[in-house]
Formats: C-alpha cells, structure tokens, sequence
C-alpha cells in the first residue's frame, strides 16, 4: 500500500567519512583504500603519539583495527562480517593508564566504525547497585540505557559481587549486566577496570562474565623512562617546560619516588608536577617587582624539584638498601 | 468510515501508514535524540480522542544518546501491555518551546472495534452528539481482550 524509501533494510548504515562516497566506501578492494575511508590510520597514529608505554594495549588495538579493515573488504566483497566480542577487562595498578585507555577506546571503535556514537560511561559499584530490594534493575537499566551506543566503563568491578554480605544486590546487577552483554553485543561495548588479582577472584566467582570478555589487557607499570616521557608530555600540555639541569633532577625524583609506598604510575607524576608548579609559582611569588617574562613563567627550574621531600626520605632509606 | 478506510487509530504521526518496523521506529529515535529530543513511552486503553494524556511508562529519557536505550524501554512495555495502545513522545526541552514535538502509536490492540457517534437529545429537540469507544462498555484492564 505505501512504500517508505529506506524501510526493510539494515537501521544503520556504515559510518562514512567526510569526502568519500557511499560509492567509493563500497569498492575498496586493499587495505589502504579502506585506512583511508575510514581514518582508523590517523586514529592508529594519535594513540601512538599520545600514550606511551602500553605495548599490550597499542598491539591488542592494532588486531582490533586490522579485523575492522579485512572485515571492510570481505563485505565489499559479499562474504559474512559478523561484528566480533568487543568486551574488555583491563588488569593492573593504578595510574596506570586504564581510564584514559577506555576514553580512547570509545572513540577509536567509534571511528573504526564498530560502536554507534562513541560516548564513555564511567560508573563504579554506586552507581550500578541499589540500597534496598527492587532498586537494583532500574538503577542498573538506566545506566545501560544511558551507555547504549558507547561504551560502560566499570570501575573496581570486584566490588560487585561481595559474597560475604547475604544483603548485598550486585549479584542481581552482575545478571542484568551479564543478560545485557550477550543480547546487545552490537550496541554496547563493557569494559571493566580492576587490579589484577582480585579481577582474577571475580571472575573465579563469575565464570559467565570471563566467558563473555573477549579480550583480556594488562596494563604494567612505567618504566622510569617512560614516566619521564610523560612528565615531559603533561608539561607540553600545560605550556610548561623543564629548565636546564631540571629533567636530570626530575629522572633522580623517580628513581627515589618509585621505591617509596603507595606509588601510583602516571598519577603520582602528575602530583609531582603541581606540587612543582606550586614551588615554582612560590619562588616567582617572592620578587613582586621582578617583570616575568613568558620564559619565566613556564620553566620549572632545578631548585622547585629539589625541594621535594621525597629526596630525603631516599636519602633516609638508601643506607638500608 | 470513509475516511479511515482500515478503521484504525489515527492519533498521532504515521497513523495512516501500515505499522512502522522496528527498524523505523530506530531511524525516528535517532531522528528525535539528533534534535535533542527526550522520548518518553505512554500507553492506554482508553483512546478517545479527548484523552490527552496516557499513563506513563517510567520518566521520559534525557540524556540518553542512542535509540538502542529507548527500544529497550519500549520493548519493556509491549512486554507488559501487549493489547494496549503504546506510544513513543518526544519532547523538546528548548526554552520557550517545552512542548512535545513528535508522537506516533507504535502497539496497537489486535481488534480495533472504534467508535459510535451519541447523540443526546437536550431541550426543544436540541442534539448533542459527541463519541464513545465500543471497548469504553468494558472495566478498565478488561478492554481488548482477544
């Protein structure tokens, strides 16, 4: 009776980029063609550029964006693509890069085309579990609802199940979630965060959720050169640099640092760096009639490092070394 | 009637089309969350056409960005009302607007009887008329049943 252009067939179609043609998308025969059609290139580059360290996660992401490519090719081609387990866990200490990881995540598998919108959802236990009987589905339904075109990100997933508390409800938001990452595979992409040994209790307890993970990534530490290289990284961004003599203290920092407790990665060189920036911002503070030129303003010097306590806490310990 | 040929419904946008597809009720999501639209499920089984406002099916979705997140409402509801009418409402937010900008009937009963014009006959042979739904005789909970 009435014919509606465009019903009948796929909901979405391939995402395309800006300037080629639904054409061209559907005649590329080598893997450049569809790099460039579909940018994952330029995606791959940023990452490399951007994180450093990670080799696990940068390899894991490259076989992703490869099967994304020769998937492209077989469909051009006729034969079945069928979009392939995208779940994650991500295992290792913190400040080690897991949360700005899913963040890429989402927008890598987003311009590779396997997720639809490309949006981060971050929730941890709180957000998932309810304080009594019959608040822990709509609780948890309205996070999937909100996440659905994107990706969850659940943090410390381990505080979902707590067997010891028979009034606990994160069983039940475990089996929405379980339900949720089976049925709707192709809109929704989960990815858990945790250290890695109670991950590994979790999913002891939880066989359905390691069934349903694909890809399981550890991230390690930084070395202390690559914890350099970040320092160096997050003062770029900030429109700071090191002074002269100033990244030779900084190295000597991280060699004390790392052996101290409670030492958290990237996070902890980002606390170092404020805490230099304090020092530097005290030590101009200190001549109001000096005029400070640009150099002034952004070059952490020696003496703001130096004067760290962490220096003679390293001091304190090396006779015990 | 005449002028409803197939004597259904004709509330809302597409009514004179055959039932949109899920598929198509997807690109009308997408379509409403674009413009920033929040969609809301309602359903009744009193659907004369004075009943402005149905019964809600939970809090109109803000804030959500796909329409895999409201199918997921709207198939919780066909699930709970099968021989209701459900409809999908958008409602736009905008200053100055704050209004429902799109609304469509995506579940129909299976048997539609429709309606029956009254008339009521008033002082001096005066007539009123207005019109009731054949299923408006039955409780509400028992209308369209099969």
């Amino acid at each position: 009776m009435y014919n509606i252009p465009g019903s009948g067939s796929s909901p979405q179609p391939a995402p395309v980029a800006e300037g080629a043609s639904v054409e061209a998308v559907r005649k590329a025969r080598t893997v450049a063609e569809v790099m460039v059609q579909s940018q994952a290139g330029d995606v791959l580059d940023e990452l490399d550029r951007e994180l450093v360290g990670l080799a696990p996660v940068k390899a894991r992401i490259r076989d992703i964006a490869a099967l994304l490519v020769i998937d492209r090719l077989r469909m051009n081609q006729g034969l079945q693509a069928q979009t392939p387990s995208l779940h994650m866990s991500f295992t290792g200490n913190p400040g080690t890069g897991k949360t700005t990881v899913a963040l890429r995540m989402a927008q890598i598998l987003h311009r590779l085309g396997y997720i639809r919108k490309g949006h981060l959802v971050a929730v941890t236990r709180d957000d998932l579990v309810g304080q009594y009987v019959g608040h822990t589905a709509p609780k948890t339904r309205e996070v999937l609802k909100k996440a659905m075109g994107g990706v969850l990100f659940i943090d410390e997933a381990y505080y979902l199940y707590r067997p010891d508390n028979e009034r606990d409800y994160g069983q039940e938001a475990i089996e929405i979630l379980l339900q949720v990452m089976e049925n709707n595979r192709d809109d929704l992409v989960v990815i858990l965060a945790g250290y890695g040994d109670r991950m590994e209790t979790f999913f002891q307890s939880n066989p359905g959720m390691r069934s349903r993970i694909a890809h399981h990534l550890e991230f390690p530490d930084f070395t202390e050169g690559e914890l350099l290289r970040i320092a160096g990284m997050m003062l770029e961004q900030q429109n700071y640099r090191f002074g002269p003599g100033a990244r030779e203290v900084f190295q000597e920092y991280l060699a004390h640092r790392v052996r101290q407790p409670q030492f958290a990665n990237a996070r902890s060189v980002r606390n170092a760096l404020d805490r230099a920036r304090l020092r530097q911002a005290s030590r101009l503070f200190a001549n109001p009639d000096q005029e400070l030129t640009v150099d002034d303003l952004s070059t952490i010097e020696s003496p703001d490092i130096r004067a760290s306590r962490v220096f003679e806490l390293g001091a304190a310990a090396a006779p015990k070394n | 009637m005449m002028t409803n040929p197939t004597g259904r419904l004709t509330q809302g946008q597409f009514s004179f089309l055959p039932d949109l597809t899920d598929a198509e009720i997807a690109l009308q999501i997408e379509y409403g969350l674009k413009q920033e639209y929040a969609w809301a499920v309602e359903y009744t089984d009193d659907p004369h056409p004075r009943n402005t406002y149905w019964e809600m099916f939970g809090m109109p979705m803000f804030d959500l960005n796909d329409a895999a997140g409201v199918m997921l409402e709207l198939k919780s509801c066909r699930d709970t009302f099968p021989q209701h009418y459900i409809r999908m409402l958008a409602f736009d937010s905008t200053r100055g607007v704050e209004t429902i900008a799109m609304s469509f009937i995506v579940n129909r009963p299976a048997v539609e009887p429709g309606f029956s014009l009254v008339r009521q006959e008033t002082n001096g042979r005066t007539i009123r008329y207005t019109i009731r739904g054949h299923e408006a005789d039955r409780a509400e909970g028992e209308r369209y049943r099969k």
